[in-house]
């Protein structure tokens, strides 16, 4: 190898066509070609029976193609949609169908499908429907939810779609005798991934092959591939779904199908045109998910270090009107809530709850922020009652470095032991307390004290477990140029895959960077997949990409020995050239790729070389036995269980004594997501995680009304962090523990910047204001509230309950 | 519901673009769909998230809040129209395609876009932006992977790269 890639601040190869203009998102395919679009007729009631639906007024309007209602729809695509990941204790379990039957459980649902020459005539027609609706009493928030007055789904009793309860050692009896206890009541609410794109679609139906093609804004080809095959009635073989460019995603485009991702390649299939659907923004917000909405209830018992020796923790979830994405947020919640620390005793249970809303599927972070600001706001409530550092007491609390591997003792989202594998928790806290300065802010604080300034600080800490299975996969291909083609399934949405996989593929192959190109996303380039989500697209797919560079390079050493008359072990690969260690003897990888395939039919110089009157032993198959024509490597990653990233975060923030506005002074970060492949990007995501963090700590909710209406769907009234909102500066350290797990120690690292968000907000500003908040987000009006409740009682940090 | 088609000439680039639309076609649609500038990117079609800028007489608006029938006299320029002749068929980059790329100013690259058009313009009213001016050239712009902090470094690079060339 000569320069090492791996670890360097690469400059992105993908920016290039995005800085031109030269993108491809779903919206630009097939851009000048004839192409129909659809447009959906949602419901305008969060819960109501169909009691007619009349398209009489659309069906003979000129450049319109298709009216569909449920009533169209036959066989499996009559069906409800998929649910996706089943889980024993998800025992009421419910998904909408593809276009509504009989009944509308939120404001958005899907209830007819058009398609038309332009989106323009199509929404014409979409406004000529005719629905009338018998209203039902909608169930709007959890409190609603639990009182279960009204039921959002008939047969669901008490709205609870599942309970689960997982328990390690006896919680309630460590609290019982705990010499000090406390109770907390913590809510979040609702916000969403909201990708600058929405969700699109556009599928191809070629007569003449029998074949779909379907181009989809998605965290996950395979899955869409293999929705679209069973709904449709096809064969996998016939179906090729293909992410391209994607415009954000967040997590949001991990759900799948949805109804739009069906009925799209169905028309394409049915009339034998292009079809294409591109959400708008409002659709975004009332027909995609959401997430972060739950109500938590904490008992914990400590002792007189703060030391916990038992947490009881119960918590509400709102999944919205149906649970196609199962229960991963509450358990994800139900289990990273124990951060880098070792509970004496820990029990946990939810209630997954409908609600007659959009529904909830994960949002980057997906259960950790909330899981982390719950034990967070107890870290710093026990502070609080014992008098002592907000950092003392998690010391106290962490597990250590020489206990690693650490089993939690429950069972993760993936269905595996929640073992975390690395870290060095102390060693993060030590390097946090200094970045921010944390000895330093009493005198700080003072010091904006005689100004009439008013100031805070807080941390949050997190566990992430990054890089669930089940497995990626990758395919290494070296032409005869010497270009390395890679293709990995999972798909991307501005991680810079192509850049880190090529660093990765470069490191392994000994290769030049700039000969490699890599695909995500293409079921026709590598047809098994899981998907991107859970920060787990470096970790599985750079791993998987990592053993198939390897492989190839296994082969590439092979033949070449063969040529160059040597043995292997004396070969090195520097720059795409194989030579003999301190001879002049060599071979480039382009040669080799020629004899790795034994020609009948030259058709160019090169080729001559590798027809069957050039190489070869007469006296053997051409191709060996146990051997493959082609210069290739491809292999797959598949851990044993998810390797645990964490971090800290800590920031100062200032509060207005009058308006309470809530400014940001310092943010700081230290992160260990194990080696760094790229730090540039890694820093990127953590930029990105955390402006995204200051939005649902500080301004993002979704406004439902108490008819289920969602009164901000827009980006005027859904406030969305612009340059503005953001810290001017985020100091960042790393510290780097490589994770066990995989051959290039690598954890996930897309999702961290969000976990601690709402934790260290709420922290730093009920250390401002001397009271704890118990409720996130806050704007500068809540506050101001906050602020007359508390000078009109005695203020309390906490309450010990007798 | 047959609409009525307007004549229109729509100058982008420095190309000009003879098309037939209806008087309610938004300039972003024609842009992207008639005239295959796929560059432009509509985020929110309410004018708020920025995607969707473009230069009309050098000034940046939204496309999404224009009519395609209104901006007949008018020199539009997209994303497409940054690059700058270097000879080659592609062009180089413009000093703000290119301080982006240097200073891993996008992510995603949906936003960018509107951005790259954004900070071209300002950077011709104020060539020299401090940081605090940088931010405010960009506070129009919603982005949601970056978390802003590259895209400030970019503009002060951008103004760096204009400056030299």
């Amino acid at each position: 190898m000569s320069t090492k890639l791996f670890g360097e601040k690469v400059q992105r190869v993908e920016d290039q066509r995005f800085l031109r203009g030269q993108g491809r998102y779903v919206d630009d395919v097939l851009v000048g070609n004839d192409v129909l679009h659809a447009a959906v007729l949602r419901s305008p009631h969060a819960h109501a029976r169909i009691v007619d639906i009349d398209v009489s007024d659309v069906l003979d309007v000129e450049g319109v193609h298709v009216v569909w209602t449920h009533d169209d729809l036959s066989g499996a695509m009559s069906e409800p949609l998929p649910l996706l990941i089943p889980h024993p204790q998800l025992t009421h379990g419910r998904t909408q169908y593809a276009l509504a039957k009989d009944e509308v459980n939120y404001v958005g649902e899907a209830i007819a499908f058009v398609v038309a020459d332009d989106r323009y005539l199509a929404e014409d027609a979409v406004g000529r429907i005719k629905v009338s609706y018998e209203f039902l009493p909608p169930v709007v928030g959890i409190a609603a939810a639990r009182a279960a007055e009204h039921l959002t789904h008939d047969d669901v009793p008490g709205n609870v779609a599942a309970r689960l309860e997982q328990e390690n050692g006896d919680a309630r009896a460590a609290i019982a005798a705990a010499p000090h206890t406390l109770g907390l009541d913590l809510t979040i609410e609702r916000s969403a991934s909201m990708p600058m794109e929405g969700r699109g679609t556009v599928a191809r139906w070629d007569p003449d092959t029998g074949r779909l093609t379907v181009w989809t804004s998605t965290q996950t080809s395979t899955g869409v591939r293999a929705a679209v095959a069973a709904k449709l009635g096809m064969d996998l073989a016939q179906v090729d779904v293909v992410t391209p460019d994607v415009g954000g995603g967040f997590g949001v485009k991990i759900n799948h199908p949805w109804p739009e991702e069906l009925l799209v390649p169905l028309a394409a299939r049915t009339i034998g045109r292009v079809v294409k659907f591109t959400e708008d923004r409002r659709e975004h917000f009332i027909s995609a998910a959401h997430e972060r909405g739950q109500v938590h209830h904490v008992e914990v018992g400590y002792d007189d270090d703060g030391r916990v020796l038992g947490l009881d923790v119960q918590f509400w979830h709102d999944n919205g009107a149906y649970t196609p994405y199962g229960l991963i947020v509450p358990i994800i919640t139900s289990t990273q809530l124990l951060g880098p620390y070792k509970p004496g005793a820990y029990r946990v249970v939810f209630e997954s709850l409908y609600t007659n809303t959009v529904m909830v599927t994960p949002y980057r972070g997906a259960g950790r922020p909330q899981g982390c600001y719950v034990m967070e706001r107890t870290m710093d409530a026990i502070a609080a009652a014992l008098g002592k550092d907000r950092t003392e007491v998690r010391s106290v609390n962490f597990i250590q470095p020489d206990e690693f591997p650490y089993d939690q003792g429950l069972i993760f989202q993936d269905g595996r032991e929640l073992e975390y594998d690395s870290g060095d928790y102390p060693a993060s806290l030590a390097k946090l307390k200094a970045l921010v300065g944390w000895d330093e802010f009493p005198a700080f604080r003072e010091e904006m004290a005689r100004e009439g300034r008013r100031v805070g600080i807080g941390l949050a800490c997190y566990v992430e477990g990054t890089g669930v299975g089940p497995y990626e996969g990758a395919h290494v291909h070296i032409e005869t140029s010497g270009k390395v083609k890679v293709a990995t399934g999972l798909t991307t949405q501005g991680q810079g895959h192509a850049t880190v996989f090529a660093q990765i593929v470069a490191d392994a192959l000994g290769v030049p960077f700039d000969t490699i190109e890599v695909v995500t996303g293409d079921t026709r380039r590598m047809p098994y997949a899981v998907g991107t989500f859970a920060s787990r697209a470096a970790v599985m797919s750079g791993s998987a990409i990592h053993l198939a560079a390897l492989r190839a390079r296994e082969k590439v050493l092979r033949i070449a020995a063969d040529a160059l008359e040597a043995a292997e072990e004396d070969l090195e690969i520097v720059d795409g050239v194989v030579s003999v260690r301190g001879t002049d003897a060599s071979i480039d990888l382009g040669t080799v790729a020629v004899l790795s395939n034994p020609l009948r039919y030259a058709f160019d110089e090169a080729s001559k070389a590798a027809t069957q009157f050039s190489v070869g032993d007469p006296g053997k198959p051409p191709v060996a036995e146990g051997d493959e024509p082609g210069l290739e490597g491809r292999d797959f990653y598949s851990p044993e269980r998810s390797t645990f990233a964490n971090g800290m975060h800590a920031v100062i923030v200032e509060t207005d004594p009058d308006t309470a506005e809530i400014t940001i002074l310092k943010y700081a970060v230290v992160h260990d997501c194990g080696r760094l492949i790229n730090p540039m990007i890694v820093e990127g995501q953590i930029h990105g995680g955390v402006a995204q963090g200051v939005g649902g700590a500080l301004l993002e909710r979704m406004a439902y009304d108490e008819s289920g209406q969602l009164v901000n769907a827009s980006f005027m009234d859904f406030l969305m962090p612009y340059v503005t909102e953001v810290p001017a500066h985020i100091d960042i350290d790393h510290l780097e523990t490589p994770s066990p797990l995989n051959p290039l120690g690598i954890k996930g690292a897309g999702e961290a910047g969000v976990i601690p968000s709402a934790a260290v907000f709420a922290s730093a500003i009920s250390d401002a204001e001397g009271f704890a908040l118990t409720a996130m987000p806050i704007s500068p009006s809540d506050l101001f509230e906050l602020r007359r409740i508390h000078s009109s009682v005695e203020p309390v940090e906490t309450k010990e309950p007798s | 519901m047959i609409e009525e088609l307007f004549d229109v000439r729509l100058t982008v680039n420095g190309v000009t673009h003879a098309l037939r639309v209806p008087a309610r076609r938004l300039l972003s649609d024609a842009l992207r769909h008639d005239l295959g500038l796929t560059g432009t990117h509509v985020g929110c079609e309410h004018g708020v998230c920025g995607a969707c800028t473009v230069l009309v007489d050098g000034r940046p608006m939204r496309s999404c809040l224009l009519l395609a029938v209104s901006a007949v006299d008018a020199e539009i320029t997209t994303v497409e129209g940054l690059t700058e002749q270097d000879g080659t068929s592609e062009g180089r980059l413009g000093p703000v395609q290119q301080a982006f790329a240097e200073c891993h100013g996008l992510q995603c690259g949906f936003c960018t876009p509107g951005f790259l058009t954004t900070i071209t313009a300002g950077l011709r009213d104020n060539p020299a932006p401090s940081e605090d001016e940088a931010r405010d050239m960009i506070a129009g712009n919603l982005c949601r992977c970056t978390g802003y902090a590259n895209i400030v470094k970019s503009v002060l690079r951008a103004a760096q790269i204009a400056g030299e060339r």
